[in-house]
């Protein structure tokens, strides 16, 4: 047997690939549904499909992904169960009854609203309640790790934390921080407001909090995939990671820098002041540097283990890399393609080059090449390592998988070059349909619209054949010998200034206070009488 | 704690790479006044028609070819006004709001956009250089009809 928490990783897995399976349907009927001329479903359903598509794939596939392979992480690199078992499965059982609550009103269409949820267009209050639910959840699962990782330290370890398990407590220290945003804004004005409690609700100061939030909840994607690049990689090539010190480096960056962004979503709003916004447009590009940094630090790792294996020559070592095994070409893709969307994401991140591409489809383009491949290709490779060793079956099919990775990789291509050029021609993204009334413009996006569609194809085709790995290997792969939990490997050297996880905390929360405090005030100043609720129709 | 000499080199090529961008961004935006959307004012909107600018939404002529007032209503689903004709070259101010939930506004195949936000008045300033006629289109999700938001922007010789 493994540890106390494998039964809930395992559960927690399943429900991620539901919503995987759920959101890749709906996925599919959108890039169908746009195709000039084809008419599958009506307006509404297709909204609610859109809502559905961002909840599924964004929150629940992520959350509970995330939430499984940090318990992973942990336990296995501290070598112990989690300092409470019953703690996390309270966790586990209100993130489930958050995403219940949450789910059945916009399955219902009683929140079409996004997964932005921009007042005053009103949803459910269940859908609020239940978003707040999840996040709580959250909150008592990452207290627990958090506790973990303390009661392995007062067990008399001393040393370094294993980096695994260092990535993940930045995780979390990111996590406490972002959700701050969310939590006022549900708290104090979205769920009171819904409830009919209170009559109106500021919009943008919803729309402040809701990006204070928004976009340091990509880095709660992002890093869990991040430190399989940086832990499983290196094991996977059976060389050591080029450099254990930048990576830890990476990490505090990212606690730093990820939350005093949040304008760059906002650059087209009234109301905040060009200089903050240029202040979050300046952190912005600082948080691209954890990002170039790893870039550097995998490729070497590669670098190191193709030389090792006979690759020769200045770029002809590439060939000497396992390009067969589905796990590890599952994460070079992702990385590959990450690559991409870090340069596009410059292009949101700069405030007067945003205007061009602000709310196309350009941005949804970018956001699959980052949270949509570079996370959801590592967590459908990762899969292929975990859940034979979780499950104590063999793989399906390598063969199979191999495939699966491929045809994400070349849909992605497709899909999100199409959507990109339509971002450029100002094709607006979240729209039903984009022929305007055959209004001569919208007519050059048509081929476009097709070429997305057939990448759609492509990654659905590729959504199916994992899920379909996936579950043979649940239900009849080959049965082998669970591992035991061994003796584990402690990292050499003591703790150095990487850390100090209380003194980047403290200095995070001065950034937030320095990007966010007056802004925040000043759009309270202005005092709007707010808006009243409008029920979706 | 050593750092191998090229990620030195890749750290460096990195900070140079930033502050690259930051200068040309901070230069185009504060020296050449390339600006986001940032004025605001406020304004109930459930009492926008006690406002004459959005009582009757139109375009107005401060100076005859030089400088332009649009008084626009963004609601689901449709704009007012529908259609509007400025001068090629003549500095156009808009004044948008929102009697409802929030919209977008993007002049197609220009750098001409903002968020419609209820409860505010979004203005931006722009200047039409090309003569021709232009789809505007809204592009932040605005319920069922969102699709059938647009307007048309007649950019004449002046």
């Amino acid at each position: 047997m493994g540890y106390r928490e494998d039964g809930l990783i395992k559960l927690g897995l399943y429900v991620s690939y539901v919503a995987l399976a759920l959101g890749a349907l709906f996925g599919l009927l959108q890039v169908l549904e746009r195709i000039p001329g084809v008419t599958i479903v009506s307006a509404g359903t297709y909204y609610l499909a859109l809502t559905a598509h961002g909840v599924l794939m964004a929150l629940v596939f992520t959350t509970f992904f995330i939430m499984s392979l940090a318990t992973y992480v942990v336990t296995r690199e501290l070598g112990m169960d989690t300092y409470s078992p019953k703690l996390n499965r309270l966790s586990y059982a209100l993130v489930a009854l958050g995403t219940v609550m949450a789910a059945v009103p916009i399955l219902l269409g009683k929140a079409s609203v996004l997964y932005t949820f921009y007042p005053p267009m009103k949803a459910s209050p269940f859908f609020y309640i239940g978003a707040t639910v999840l996040v709580i959840g959250t909150w008592v699962f990452a207290a627990n790790l958090l506790l973990t990782v303390r009661k392995w330290r007062s067990a008399g370890n001393s040393g370094k934390l294993p980096l695994g398990v260092f990535g993940v407590v930045a995780t979390l220290i990111i996590w406490y921080i972002a959700t701050i945003g969310v939590a006022i804004e549900m708290l104090f004005q979205l769920i009171p407001w819904s409830l009919g409690v209170v009559e109106r609700i500021d919009p943008l100061l919803a729309r402040n909090f809701f990006w204070y939030f928004g976009h340091p909840l990509v880095y709660f994607w992002l890093l869990p995939a991040y430190i399989a690049w940086y832990t499983i990689l290196p094991r996977l090539l059976n060389v050591r990671l080029f450099s254990d010190f930048l990576a830890r480096v990476v990490f505090v960056l990212f606690i730093l820098f990820s939350t005093p962004v949040g304008y760059h979503h906002q650059f087209m709003d009234p109301g905040i002041e060009a200089g903050w916004k240029f202040l979050h447009t300046t952190t912005t590009f600082f948080v691209f540097v954890p990002s170039l940094i790893t870039a550097f630090t995998i490729t070497a790792t590669m670098e190191m283990a193709a030389r090792a294996r006979g690759g020769r020559g200045l770029l002809g070592w590439v060939r000497a890399l396992p390009w067969r095994d589905p796990v590890f070409a599952s994460i070079a893709f992702a990385m590959i393609l990450f690559g991409f969307g870090g340069a596009t994401g410059a292009v949101n991140a700069g405030n007067n080059l945003n205007y061009v591409v602000h709310n196309t489809a350009w941005i949804p383009g970018h956001l699959h090449l980052t949270v949509g491949t570079a996370v959801a290709l590592t967590f459908m490779g990762l899969s292929y390592l975990l859940l034979p060793q979780l499950v104590g079956r063999e793989l399906h099919s390598r063969r199979l998988a191999l495939v699966q990775v491929y045809l994400w990789f070349f849909g992605m291509l497709l899909f999100s070059s199409a959507m990109h050029y339509l971002g450029i021609l100002g094709s607006p993204r979240r729209t039903y349909d984009v022929s305007f009334g055959g209004a001569q413009v919208a007519q050059e996006w048509g081929p476009f619209l097709i070429a997305a569609a057939a990448g759609g194809v492509l990654l659905f085709a590729s959504v199916a054949l994992f899920l379909y790995n996936v579950l043979r290997t649940i239900t009849s792969g080959a049965r082998v010998e669970l591992q035991q939990p061994g003796e584990v490997p402690v990292p050499e050297g003591a703790p150095g200034i990487v850390d100090n996880f209380r003194l980047f905390v403290a200095i995070a929360l001065v950034l937030v206070l320095i990007a966010y405090l007056l802004p925040t005030a000043k759009i309270i100043s202005l005092g709007t009488p707010g808006a009243p609720p409008v029920e979706i129709r | 704690m050593s750092i191998n000499r090229y990620e030195k080199a890749w750290l460096g090529f990195s900070a140079v790479m930033v502050v690259a961008f930051l200068s040309i961004i901070g230069y185009f935006s504060f020296v050449a006044g390339f600006q986001t959307p940032q004025e605001a004012e406020v304004i109930d909107p459930t009492r926008i028609e006690e406002d004459g600018r959005f009582a009757e939404p139109r375009v107005e002529e401060v100076i005859p070819g030089e400088l332009y007032n649009v008084y626009m209503v963004a609601r689901m689903w449709s704009y007012s006004p529908k259609e509007l004709s400025v001068p090629r070259g003549a500095y156009v101010k808009f004044y948008i709001t929102s009697p409802d939930v929030q919209h977008g506004f993007h002049v197609v195949g220009t750098n001409v956009q903002a968020n419609v936000i209820p409860g505010y008045v979004t203005v931006i300033t722009a200047k039409f250089e090309k003569p021709g006629e232009y789809l505007i289109v809204c592009n932040e999700y605005c319920g069922r009809g969102h699709q059938f938001m647009q307007a048309k922007l007649l950019v004449t010789e002046g």
